[in-house]
Order: structure tokens, then sequence, then C-alpha cells
């Protein structure tokens, strides 16, 4: 905090050049001052020789040797890394990219196709009835693994005994790897012996084919995904909970409002950069689904399960459709790049506007 | 990317940030303090609903666990319950119809290597984009963080062409080559290194140590917890993969453990005592390591939202 004697003049300024009073803070500190504080990363380069000549000894922040011996080092520490992350990272987003204007079987060189990929795409019934089913899927999913996961961390966020065993309850499904989740669920889900049919044959209530039927196959899948991905959210929430501070959830008590109003009123608003993220990490992993359709029910029963990416494994390696399959996958980074745009920029806007 | 705001948490509740002690540091409001107190000695309602929901969460586990001791007879009867005698029989011939061994020992020597060269390169890449400047660094670390967005389906393809140029498709080699280093790992811990002070190192850099030999000796001391996240987050990741290790290994012998439940699930798909059994030994070393460090896979999970 600063000085009495700051308070009024920076007041003043805030009102003159009618901007938010943090952007002035740093530039009120003594330039040298504020520079030590500072992250180092922000430092400029050029800067650096400058200080040391001034100063007639090495810079106090800046490392001792600077100049070539430092890029030698650097460079020796960080080549292997960029040599992998150039190699399987970026060489081929634009290999993919060349991929797609190409027919490849994976085995015999690629010829040119043009736009012939992207043209078959469109008019590819199964692989528009694909991108619609795996919106729905997002659609579905996305919502009620947040709200699952906001209640499960609402009620995990509190000081009980044999807390520890619920929260390992809930997060041990997050460890568990998608091949058993599937294996798991399609025992439980099992038409004839499973535990649910037969839970809900006891009690008199109408079974369901669940992976076995056109209808209800992609909300099984919802189901079984939402079971793994709720304890990551949970997770999440909870780490954004324990951030809120308490004296607001008091002061609201002390002025009358409930611990059920407080709770949506004041706490889930105040996560709302929260549940930005969550929305945009669960949409991005709805949207790339495979492993769980892989392991049940490969994309059937009449392709009710067929997800894009599912679609796209099997064009590119059952019926190497590789250039195909390119074009699909530069569709899908098309769409999960505009989606995150989208709601990075939707969460944006409300926050700014609730604020003003 | 867009970051989870805390990292300190923990299951066991330690890090909780308990907002009795925040109020009752504030003056005047110390009579606030009794009421998060008399909570706690009475056992409070909310075991009534966590209990239930706790209970949902573990039930696909649990019978999991049920299925793999029953006979298959019994996993017809109703209401399931624990089995009459354990049916350990049911873990030695998911081991003996499978090469269930070799699946786990490769998985467990590409995780393990993965885990080994991440915590190495990692840190050197994490400590040079933190602590030197040199040309290029911003725009190499940059390249390296805009990898992160994009999704792997789009790199699926091409890589496998890059491993049949290498010459090591259905191999161990091409299920580690393309987990060797992770952006992930490497912004991690740089993250890590800005937080400590400069000064740590400045002592030894007078003396004339290398850069590598600081990291080595003055560093790395101080650097387990964000290597426990990293290598947690790595193994967790490479053990539980799926897509790549499909789609480029074909033979039963150099399969993961996850590869090989798919294939045996396919060949076993009624026979679900032995099926759930073959289920249960693929995750145990990950829930093994899950319960030895709890805390590093919370906070790699909520620091980097893999899962």
């Amino acid at each position: 905090m600063s000085s009495a004697g700051g308070v009024g003049e920076r007041g003043s300024r805030a009102a003159r050049s009618r901007v938010p009073r943090r952007t002035i803070l740093p530039g009120r500190t003594p330039p040298g001052q504020g520079r030590a504080g500072q992250d180092q990363a922000r430092q400029d380069q050029a800067e650096a020789p400058a200080r040391r000549r001034r100063s007639g000894r090495p810079g106090r922040r800046g490392p001792v040797r600077r100049g070539l011996g430092d890029g030698l080092v650097g460079w020796a520490m960080i080549s292997p890394s960029v040599l992998l992350i150039g190699l399987f990272g970026l060489v081929p987003v634009v290999w993919s990219f060349v991929l797609s204007f190409q027919h490849n079987d994976l085995q015999t060189p690629a010829t040119s196709a043009g736009f012939a990929n992207y043209r078959d795409l469109v008019h590819d019934e199964v692989f528009l009835a694909a991108v619609r089913r795996t919106l729905l899927y997002t659609a579905v999913f996305v919502p009620v693994t947040l709200l699952l996961s906001l209640l499960a961390a609402a009620a995990l966020n509190r000081r009980i005994r044999g807390m520890s065993v619920y929260r390992l309850a809930f997060f041990i499904p997050v460890v568990t790897s998608t091949v058993a989740t599937g294996v798991v669920f399609t025992w439980l889900l099992d038409p004839a012996y499973g535990l649910v049919n037969t839970v809900l044959a006891k009690a008199g209530l109408p079974t369901s084919g669940f992976f076995a039927s056109p209808h209800a196959a992609l909300f099984s899948v919802v189901a079984m995904t939402v079971w793994g991905w709720v304890g990551f959210g949970t997770l999440i929430y909870l780490a954004g909970l324990q951030g809120v501070p308490g004296d607001v959830i008091e002061a609201a008590q002390i002025d009358g409002c409930s611990k059920a109003g407080a709770f949506w009123r004041i706490q889930v608003p105040l996560l709302k950069p929260v549940t930005g993220f969550l929305t945009v990490w669960l949409t991005i992993n709805a949207l790339q689904l495979f492993d769980e359709v892989y392991v049940t029910t490969r994309g059937g029963p009449l392709n009710a399960t067929n997800v894009v990416v599912y679609y796209l494994y099997k064009q590119a390696f059952e019926l190497f459709h590789a250039g195909y399959a390119a074009a699909m996958a530069t569709v899908l980074f098309l769409i999960i790049a505009l989606v995150t745009w989208a709601q990075t920029r939707l969460a944006r806007d409300a926050s700014t506007g609730g604020r003003s | 990317m867009t970051e989870p705001a805390s990292t300190a948490l923990d299951l066991s509740g330690a890090a909780e940030s308990g907002p009795a002690t925040t109020v009752a540091e504030l003056p005047g409001r110390r009579w606030w303090r009794h009421r998060p107190r008399r909570w706690r000695r009475r056992p409070s309602g909310w075991h009534l609903v966590l209990i239930p929901a706790s209970l949902l969460m573990v039930v696909p586990l649990l019978f999991m666990l049920g299925t793999s001791l029953s006979t298959r007879e019994e996993t017809r009867r109703f209401p399931p319950g624990v089995p009459g005698a354990l049916h350990w029989s049911n873990f030695s011939q998911a081991w003996t119809e499978s090469p269930f061994g070799r699946w786990l020992l490769n998985s467990a020597i590409v995780s393990v290597t993965c885990v080994v060269t991440n915590l190495v390169l990692c840190s050197l890449a994490g400590y040079a984009f933190a602590r030197l400047r040199f040309p290029g660094s911003r725009l190499a670390f940059g390249a390296i963080l805009a990898t992160l967005m994009v999704p792997f389906q789009v790199l699926m393809i091409p890589t496998l062409l890059i491993i049949k140029y290498l010459g090591i498709v259905n191999s161990l080699p091409a299920l580690i080559v393309p987990n060797l280093v992770t952006p992930f790992g490497i912004y991690l811990l740089r993250q890590f290194f800005l937080t400590l002070p400069v000064e740590l190192e400045e002592a030894a850099l007078i003396d004339g140590a290398s850069r590598f030999r600081i990291l080595r000796s003055v560093l790395l001391p101080l650097m387990g917890p964000p290597l426990s996240t990293v290598g947690v987050l790595t193994f967790l990741t490479v053990w539980n993969e799926f897509l790549w290790p499909l789609v480029v290994t074909s033979s039963s012998d150099v399969m993961t453990v996850q590869i090989g439940l798919a294939t045996f699930q396919s060949a076993h798909f009624t026979d679900w005592p032995v099926l759930m059994a073959a289920t249960l030994m693929s995750q145990i070393p990950v829930m093994l390591l899950f319960l030895a460090g709890q805390r590093y896979f919370v906070s790699s999970i909520a620091n980097t939202g893999i899962k």
C-alpha cells in the first residue's frame, strides 16, 4: 500500500485521465526500483550493456556473462527440445495442411488433389452428420460436466471429517485411462447382464440398450465421459473456490444473504474466469472425442456415435484416405480454433460488460 | 493459454485456505470464529449429500473390482455383492491368455523413458528460457507454446509418415520419440525458475560455475515439486495414451497395455471377470502412483488441464 500522501495525487490523476487506477500505480514507482521487482523477462535486452557500462560492474539482476557465451549455452540447452518439438509439433502442422491437398494412401507417393478433398468433404453426408453429432455431444457434455463439477466443488469445499476420502472418490476417475473407462462402462451398461439394467429392471423402470441402441448410444457416451471428466472440473473449480476471499461471503451473510444465495450470487459470478477456462478446455476435448467411442461402440450402432475424430481415424487408417483425413483434421482444427476464440471473446465481453 | 487460478491444492485438505482463519485475523470480527468450530464438532449434514455422490463416482471401479474376483455365474446374480470366494484365477487367466506382462513392460519402458527425458530436457529448456537472453530465444519459446494449440489429430498422420521415414514404425521407439519432451513441461519449469531469486545463482556464477553446473548443484535440490509435477504428468499422459499407440503399433509384442486391453476386449468380449481383471491390472501402476503422489497429480492436472 502506498503512503497517505500519494492517495490524493493518485486519485486526482485517475480522475483526470479516466484510466483505471491500477494502470497508474506502476508508473508512479521510481524507474530503477520498479525494474528490480519486475519479471526478468520484461527487461529490455538492449538496455543491459548500457547499465553495465554505467555502473562499472556486472548488472545486479543480469547474468554475469552475456552475449556470445549465453547464446551458445542457451542454444545448447534448448536445441534438443526445439528440434524435437519442431519435428513432432511444427513440421506436422504444415505437412498436414499440404497433405489435405493431396491424395495419399500412406504407402505410395502422394499425388496432387487440388481442392478435391475439401470438395468431397462438403458433400460427404457421413462427415456432415459426424460434425452435427460431435456438436450435439459437445453441447450436452460441456454444460452437464460444468454444472456437476460446480456442485461437487461446492460440496467438497468445506472442512468436515472424511473430506479427503470424498475428494479421492471424485478424483480417481480422472486418472483412470479412457480405455479402462470404456471397458468398465461397456460392462456396467451391458444390455443383458450389466448392473445398470439389472437395477432398473428390479426397480420396475424401463431398461435400455445403451451402447447397443442407436437412440441411447450417444447419451451413454456422454454419461461415461462425464464420469471421467467431472473430477477434473471439480478440481479446477475447487482451486477457484479456494481463491474466493472468505470475507466477501461473510459480508453477504451479515447483510442477510442465505448461504445458497451467497453461493449462486457471489461465488459463482466470481468464478466466471474459471468457468470460462473450463468451458474452453472441455469443449476442445469434447470435439476430439475418440478413445471412448473406439472402445465402446466403434462409431455404431448405425453410425450413432460416429464422431468426427472417429471418422477421421477410419478414413486415414482403415480406408487409407490420408489426404481426405488431413482435410478433415484441418476442418477440425478450424472448428476448435473458432470455438475457442468465440468463447474467450464471449467470456471477456461478459466480464467487462458486467463491470461497466 | 488460460491458466486455472490456483496452484496450491491437495487432497488432504491441508492447503485449504480456511475462511475461518482469514476472518479471525480481521479486527473486530473475532466473534465469527465460533461458527466454523461448532460446525466441525457436529457431524455435518453434507455427509448425506457426499456419501451417495462419492459412491456413485466409485461404483464403476468397485464393480470392476467385484467382477474381477467373481466367476461368470456370479456376475449374473443379483444383487451383485462381494463374491463368495475370491477368484484370483481371473487374473492369472488374463495374464496367461495374452502377453499381458509384455504389454505392462512395454508401457513401463515407454512411460519411464519419457519421464526421464522430459525431466532432463524440460529442465534444461525451462532454465534457458527463464534465465538466459539470447538471439532466437523468444521466437523459440513462442513456437513451442504455439504447438500447444494444435490438436493431436492434425499431427497424427504426418507424424506417422515421419516415423515411417525414420524406419521405426511398429516399435517401442516410435512410441517414445514423439513424447521425449512436452511443451507443457518446458512451460511449467520456466514458470518455476522465474519465481526463484536470481541471487541464488549469482554467487556460483561469480565463482565461475557453468550454467549446467548451477542447474545441477544449486537449483536441482530446489526442484523437487515442479519436477514431480512434470514427472507425474508425463507418466499419466504416456501410460494412458491411446490414439498414437493405436496408430503406430500393430504387432502384439510392441503394444502398450492400453492397446493390449482394447485388443483383449475384442477377443474376450463377454468374459467379463477376466476382462475386468485385465482392466484392473492395466490401471494398477497409475492408481498406486496416484495414491502415493496425490498432490502432484492434483497440481499437474490443475496447472495444465491435461487428463
